[in-house]
């Protein structure tokens, strides 16, 4: 364990960027789905829930949880632990700081990651803890009909507009977050090119726009057409 | 032009140190900033009051040895110039200067505006050479490089080693430092015999002096008075990692 904390700088922000391109794979896989709880197609709900029973029993997928679930605790510790090592790397603050011109996301990730980390605990314990059988799925004005019936929880959730708005502020703050994650990761890792590093943050703003905007569209339905 | 000045002022390493503030009147926007110190400086020693201490030698920008944090920026607010060739002119008349020194755990203060930049020395001493022979100096053109590797490790070579980009990034890293002097002989054949153990020595070095990691905000890139690309920190990322796999390799 000490080990782990031990590595050195950069191989720290390797494993960050791994982990890190890992769960940006994963979101667009669960965008995928998610898309299927809107009537997108006929039997979208069938879509939507056989996609769900696959990412939920099939074994391989199970073999990939775990390194999902891996990912997001590394991000985080690792995360964490960078994050107070740079604090801890000046102990005496300016007068007058931040006047230089940086990437305007990068200064917040932290901030950033910890109300995605917040978001990621309350949606867990309203989806997986529920299949898990540790949480109670909440009431809405559709029943629930089991434990694995993600459909209805869902929809019991983005009904209530209260949820539904901090679901949007929350995915437009993953949306930050990912702004600046996609190029750093690249950077991080060495990848930085004359040519394809402007491709690179193209790519990437795009990915922090297609995504948030892809899963506020799921909550932006509810409230308005639903 | 008459300025307000609020400068750091502390008596020594140990000392709690705080702002203080003085007018200067009558500066020419034609005068560098730190010759508005020494005017001010001189002011200070004739009301038989204590000089602000600030570091200072070639005044040309190139010895590196100017770290003044002004107004919220190394080396104040034009762009790839050290504090020395920066002019009054960039102010405007009446207004009011911060001015504060480096701000970092490795950059202990000495005094007023003086840090300690013994880390770096000790960086550069952990690999940010290459290892000769003694004798008579090799032919020049003995080893053929393209120009581009030549035009890379020349626009390394540019670090002056004055710190701003530490004190710009918001977490007091030293990677554009760091990743100039590995690039630097990197790209040269003369540097790639001792790449890997250079890249590690100089990175466990980095760590160790207390600097912070790097979040890809490329302020340093901003500040660097000699424009240093960020892309040197990616080429170090490239060479720690290399240098990491082929060292396990060899186990």
């Amino acid at each position: 364990m000490s080990k782990f904390i031990h590595y050195s700088s950069l191989t720290k922000k390797y494993i960050m960027s791994i982990a890190g391109f890992f769960l940006m794979m994963f979101l667009i896989v669960h965008l995928g789905i998610n898309l299927f709880i809107l009537p997108i197609t006929e039997n979208h709900e069938d879509v939507f829930r056989n996609g769900v029973e696959f990412m939920t029993s099939n074994p391989l997928i199970k073999v990939m949880e775990v390194f999902l679930f891996a990912a997001f605790i590394i991000h985080i510790i690792y995360g964490a632990v960078l994050q107070i090592k740079n604090w801890m790397s000046r102990p005496v603050r300016y007068r007058i700081e931040g006047w230089s011109h940086t990437s305007f996301f990068s200064k917040f990730m932290i901030h950033t990651g910890i109300i995605v980390f917040i978001f990621l605990v309350i949606h867990l314990m309203n989806f997986y803890l529920v299949k898990e059988g540790f949480t109670e799925a909440l009431s809405g004005p559709v029943t629930v009909e089991n434990n694995h019936d993600f459909y209805h929880m869902a929809i019991n959730l983005f009904t209530n507009t209260t949820y539904s708005v901090i679901y949007i502020l929350f995915i437009v703050l993953l949306g930050f977050h990912l702004n600046h994650a996609f190029q750093s990761a690249f950077q991080s890792l060495g990848w930085n090119h004359s040519r394809y590093t402007p491709v690179i943050k193209a790519i990437g703003n795009i990915y922090s726009i297609v995504i948030p905007l892809g899963f506020i569209l799921i909550p932006l339905y509810f409230i308005f057409l639903y | 032009m008459n300025l307000t000045l609020k400068i750091w002022r502390q008596e020594n390493p140990q000392a709690k140190g705080r702002f203080e503030k003085y007018d200067v009147k009558d500066i020419s926007s034609d005068a560098s900033f730190l010759e508005m110190l020494d005017i001010l400086n001189e002011q200070l020693i004739h009301e038989g009051g204590d000089p602000v201490a600030f570091d200072h030698d070639c005044r040309e920008g190139i010895c590196g040895a100017c770290s003044l944090y002004i107004n919220g920026r190394p080396h104040g607010p034009d762009t790839g110039i050290t504090v020395c060739q920066m002019h009054m002119r960039n102010f405007r008349d009446g207004s009011t200067i911060t001015i504060e020194p480096w701000r970092a755990k490795a950059f202990p203060v000495i005094k007023d505006l003086m840090v300690d930049r013994f880390a770096f020395d000790k960086i550069i001493q952990a690999g940010g050479y290459i290892s000769v022979n003694a004798g008579s100096a090799p032919d020049a053109n003995v080893i053929p490089i393209p120009k581009e590797n030549a035009e890379t490790a020349m626009d390394a070579a540019a670090c002056i080693g004055c710190g701003a980009c530490v004190a710009a990034c918001k977490n007091a890293s030293a990677m554009l430092f760091v990743s100039a002097r590995v690039s630097q002989f990197a790209v040269l054949p003369q540097g790639k015999i001792e790449a890997a153990k250079r890249a590690k020595s100089m990175v466990a070095a980095m760590d160790e002096m207390g600097f912070g990691n790097c979040t890809n905000t490329y302020a340093c890139e901003a500040e660097c008075p000699k424009n240093i690309s960020v892309s040197h920190i990616a080429r170090m990322n490239r060479e720690f990692f290399i240098a990491k796999v082929t060292d396990s390799a060899k186990k």
